[in-house]
């Protein structure tokens, strides 16, 4: 009776003609590891290697097409292990965005510094495949499964100019840092599965009063820990350590992707775990309060003090990721599409200073620092423009879409009665308005010293300096559009 | 509590067990240490000099390519365990999988990481 009983059970779990496995969901990831692999069949034909770039575009258009068919269809699959929603998806095409600009950034970089190997383009785009499961499943495990195949590749990814010292420090740091994170992630999710029996997070909101009666130390544990090992990602304070030497040591184009991908893979897990997942637990504000102020206090005021570029902007991405923790503060859909709304503005204006950043430092001799800059604007008008187009965004200076970033999370805070974190906030920002303004003071107002060849010009470049200027000012003035995309981009309960 | 008794045993079992290897070896063996018996060996490294040294690189990207194929069993097995009810399906699916491994190992061979030197 009872081995028909487990029988029975047994034929139900392997049903595979349900609508349960939908390869529908996971079209646009497949489409992007199909890439990832005929870019590295170029390692039998080594001509085809010029090929790789244009493969990977491919790929992402592909991919790109695929999610936005998602767009509006809620749909869960994969025993429940998958989950597309709006928000999910607008995550999705937010990653493939900022992997297109990030290859085209860094073709021409990886030849002159000799470094141009196919493989990048593999790495990249299986990374950007990591995130996208991130952001498009509500089981614990997934989210688990989705950083781990986003992280590997960013190891490599830092360390990837292989004759310079500092890209190597970069790897093996972020590499063991990233281990650790990842070891703090797992404990804390085998905590709430020990608390609630399930890694799904809807189970756990279904079941939530009953967990949090009988096992809350466990489940309040496990969230501690999972907000570390997330907190790590996105580069929140005290778990930034990393944050400086890894983007300083990790070749420009790579920093550009770290600064945003990750950053916002790592938004997009943490908004669903604890804006969704454990909505309900009590003290989750005033941490998050804590992390806020922290993130911000912390990065703009070591920012202040850098004498090179890369390096402030890797502060200055501390700080940004303060700004977006007021949302996950305040909580509600306003704060949640105000997030999502802000990491699109700043993938366009971080993206953007980071392609002016490389193509200056494909001259050679250069290593970022903010001397390097100075008689820009004689010897480069346009480029130090926008340059400083970008540098205004950053600072959150109207019309840009900088500005409209904050002021809609700032709003929903005040909506929500947060004063006191929003005067910290604004006031965060007038702080950055000095090292910000600082580039363009280098570059407008300092004469130029020693001897660099003219900036170099490429193509491809160009084209992200186009859609990021477009993205950057454009947004500014008319947001209607992506406004809407970003207040539409909700959690279905599915 | 009872099935965390049979775990309690198990450690016990588990730990009774090497203990009583130990003790058995030592009845049994020959007792004749000499000072090439007592170095370390490991790896076929040459038990010269300290044991604090560097290793060469191959055991590491060797020891992952050998983990990918471990795994790829560890996959392996509960299939073939379930493959009668599973079908055509899973078979397809498992030949992609393991096309894709096979894909990876073509791929090392190519960049020359099998070869010693």
């Amino acid at each position: 009776m009872g081995d028909e009983v487990v029988a029975l059970e047994y034929e139900k779990m392997i049903d595979f003609t349900s609508a349960s496995i939908n390869f529908e969901l996971i079209y646009s990831e497949i489409s992007l590891l199909v890439a990832a692999f005929l870019i590295l069949l170029t390692a039998f034909q080594r001509h085809l290697a010029r090929l790789a770039p244009l493969v990977a575009l491919v790929g992402i258009a592909v991919s790109f097409y695929f999610a936005l068919q998602q767009w509006g269809n809620q749909m869960s699959g994969f025993f429940g292990m998958i989950t597309c929603d709006d928000f999910g998806t607008a995550f999705k095409l937010l990653f493939l965005v900022v992997a297109a600009l990030t290859l085209l950034i860094a073709h021409r970089f990886l030849i002159v510094k000799r470094i141009g190997s196919p493989e990048f383009y593999a790495l990249l785009l299986v990374s950007t495949m990591g995130m996208m499961v991130m952001a498009n499943t509500t089981d614990l495990l997934v989210m688990f499964l989705g950083l781990e195949i986003m992280s590997v590749p960013l190891y490599v990814m830092a360390g990837y100019a292989r004759r310079s010292l500092a890209s190597n420090e970069a790897g093996i740091k972020y590499f063991i840092m990233g281990a650790f994170a990842s070891a703090f992630l797992l404990l804390g999710i085998a905590f709430v599965f020990g608390a609630s029996g399930t890694t799904d997070l809807r189970q756990i909101v279904a079941d939530y009063s009953f967990i949090v009666s009988n096992f809350q130390n466990y489940l309040y544990a496990g969230a501690a820990l999972i907000l570390i090992g997330f907190g790590f990602k996105i580069a929140a304070v005290p778990f930034h350590a990393w944050v400086p030497d890894v983007y300083q040591g990790a070749p420009t184009p790579v920093t550009a992707f770290f600064s945003v991908g990750p950053k916002a893979a790592g938004f997009a897990v943490m908004l669903r775990v604890f804006l969704f997942g454990f909505e309900q637990m009590g003290m989750l504000t005033e941490l998050f309060w804590v992390l806020a102020v922290l993130t911000m206090t912390v990065g703009n005021v070591l920012a202040l003090r850098q004498d090179n570029v890369k390096r402030m902007l890797a502060y200055s991405s501390i700080a940004h990721a303060g700004y977006i923790l007021v949302a996950l503060c305040v909580g509600g859909n306003d704060a949640i599409s105000a997030a999502v709304f802000y990491l699109l503005a700043y993938a366009m204006f971080n993206l953007g200073a980071f392609a002016v950043i490389v193509l200056l430092e494909t001259r050679s001799g250069c290593k970022s620092d903010f001397s390097e800059l100075s008689g820009l604007s004689s010897s480069a008008p346009y480029l130090s423009a926008v340059l400083a187009l970008f540098m205004f965004a950053l600072a959150g200076f109207p019309p840009t879409v900088g500005f409209l970033g904050k002021f809609y999370i700032f709003s929903a805070a005040i909506k929500s009665g947060y004063i006191l974190l929003t005067v910290i906030g604004v006031m965060n920002s007038f702080l950055s308005v000095y090292y910000y303004l600082r580039i363009v003071k280098t570059s407008y107002f300092e004469k130029f010293e020693g001897t660099f060849a003219p900036a170099p010009y490429s193509p491809a470049i160009m084209v992200v300096l186009f859609i990021t200027v477009i993205g950057t000012l454009g947004l500014g003035f008319f947001p209607d559009r992506v406004l809407e995309f970003s207040q539409s981009a909700l959690f279905a309960f599915l | 509590m009872s099935e965390y008794l049979a775990v309690l045993i198990f450690i016990f079992v588990g730990a009774g067990m090497v203990l009583f290897t130990f003790f058995l070896a030592r009845i049994l063996r020959p007792h004749n240490p000499y000072p090439e018996k007592n170095v370390n060996y490991e790896c076929a490294e040459l038990p010269i000099g300290s044991s604090w040294i560097k290793f060469h690189n191959r055991y590491y990207i060797f020891a992952l390519i050998f983990v990918i194929f471990d795994v790829e069993a560890v996959f392996l097995f509960p299939w073939a365990v379930a493959f009668g009810q599973l079908g055509l399906y899973a078979l397809v699916e498992m030949v992609i999988f393991i096309f894709i491994l096979l894909f990876g190992l073509l791929y090392a061979w190519k960049k020359g990481v099998l070869k010693w030197a």
